[in-house]
């Protein structure tokens, strides 16, 4: 077995709160176990911005809430064998996708802004603007699940995964023996 | 139990267990007492059975029905927990949680929500091939101790069916037809209504999800300690298997 080449991992946040990231480090001493399997390439682990060669795994942490979202999204597609959509946000958009129905709002995203940076009671913002520099990405209408973007191989379940089922899941598909998760292990929160 | 009505009873399969019943039980209460769990959510204990979220399926001599509603037959070989069954009531609580907003990190129900235990239970795990409805309904805090957020009602009707029968107050009530059909409230919002907290249809029990909400009493159980952290839902009916 220690022939095996070792596999190249990828990882992203994109809408998310980097929790999951935290929780890829909640798999402790058995990372020392996991490095042995695996490179890590483009990832905020390794503060690569841009993949070096195609990838074996990528992991993909938050929805899609803006055009840059979108295409990191497309581009760890294209550079990956296996995508996993990792916790609740890259699976269902999680908390960012509450904007998405705001009640009695027809325009979610805008009541959301504006309480966000002009109506709310507590802001201090003195240009009563919504940010809009151009180099801002541009903000979707509304906060889309990575499966509803690129086909996604498999999702890791978890606000944030804890990191049992991280490693679990990532031991078992580098060694070819995934076959679902455990009943037990499956938490949505 | 006492023999004088041995007459009565009689016995059926399911998944090929040999199963007791006596005349009038539906496949549901036959299974329960026998530790076969059949998954459900619009049914619940001490409530009249309404068979309307169908998640307890199953096929008996070969048709599809609800085994809430189905009285139990001698004879009969009743499947459960097959793969086409399993499936299609994995499409169905998948369709539940994209029918409403069901955001399970910022619900206070997580982890004790039977729609949640039932995704797991059933195994939700994979990339979904439906689309997410995100519909704006509304959330009523005006009584002072409850409060509704109807993001999060699965129309299961349990609330309904607990004020009438054991309340005695029709509080809650269904509205509209079809994919519009809601459960509502009595009067223009919960505060017109009778709802006290102590009633029956506002326990903890008997909203299967978040959307009844008992103020000043939410995230009090530490994760770890809620009810489906310590094992599938329906391993107590299981375990009397054992």
């Amino acid at each position: 077995m220690s022939e095996l080449p070792k596999a190249r991992v990828a990882t992203a946040s994109l809408a998310g709160c980097f929790g999951c990231h935290m929780a890829i480090l909640d798999i402790d001493e058995r990372l020392i176990e996991l490095m042995k399997l695996v490179d890590v390439d483009r990832s905020p682990l390794t503060d690569k911005k841009r993949f070096t060669e195609r990838c074996d795994i990528g992991i993909i942490e938050g929805g899609c809430c803006n055009e840059e979202n979108v295409h990191v999204l497309h581009d760890f597609r294209r550079n990956c064998d296996v995508l996993i959509a990792l916790g609740q946000c890259a699976i269902m958009g999680g908390l960012p996708a509450m904007r998405n129905a705001i009640m009695h709002s027809d325009a979610p995203l805008r009541e959301c802004l504006d309480e966000a940076y002009i109506t709310g009671k507590y802001i201090r913002n003195t240009t009563h603007n919504v940010p809009n520099d151009p180099a801002l990405p541009l903000l979707l209408d509304e906060v889309y699940p990575c499966s509803q973007v690129v086909e996604i191989d498999y999702q890791i379940p978890g606000c944030a995964p804890s990191g049992d089922i991280i490693f679990d899941t990532l031991l078992k598909l580098l060694t070819g023996k995934f076959r679902g998760f455990e009943g037990d292990m499956i938490r949505f929160d | 139990m006492s023999g004088t009505k041995r007459e009565t009873g009689f016995t059926f399969t399911i998944d090929g267990v040999e199963v007791k019943a006596t005349a009038g039980m539906t496949i549901m209460e036959a299974a329960d007492e026998a530790g076969v769990y059949i998954p459900r959510l619009c049914d619940h204990e001490g409530l009249r059975h309404q068979g309307s979220c169908r998640v307890c399926t199953v096929k008996a001599g070969g048709r599809s029905v609800a085994a809430c509603t189905q009285p139990a037959a001698p004879g009969q070989s009743v499947e459960n927990e097959t793969p086409h069954l399993t499936k299609m009531r994995r499409d169905l609580v998948e369709m539940l949680f994209h029918e409403g907003n069901h955001l399970c990190p910022i619900c206070e129900a997580s982890g004790n929500c039977e729609l949640q235990a039932m995704a797991y239970r059933l195994d939700m795990t994979e990339a979904t091939r439906f689309p997410y409805l995100e519909p704006c309904r509304s959330l009523d805090a005006s009584h002072p101790d409850i409060a509704l957020d109807t993001n999060r009602c699965i129309s299961c009707g349990r609330c309904i069916r607990a004020s009438q029968d054991v309340d005695g107050k029709g509080v809650f009530g269904y509205v509209g037809r079809g994919i519009h059909r809601r459960v509502a409230v009595n009067g223009e919002n919960l505060a017109d209504t009778d709802a006290e907290a102590t009633d029956h249809a506002i326990s903890r029990e008997v909203c299967p999800v978040g959307c009844i909400i008992r103020k000043r009493v939410g995230f009090a159980v530490p994760i770890g300690e809620r009810e489906f952290d310590h094992g599938l839902i329906g391993h107590e009916i299981e375990e009397k298997r054992k």
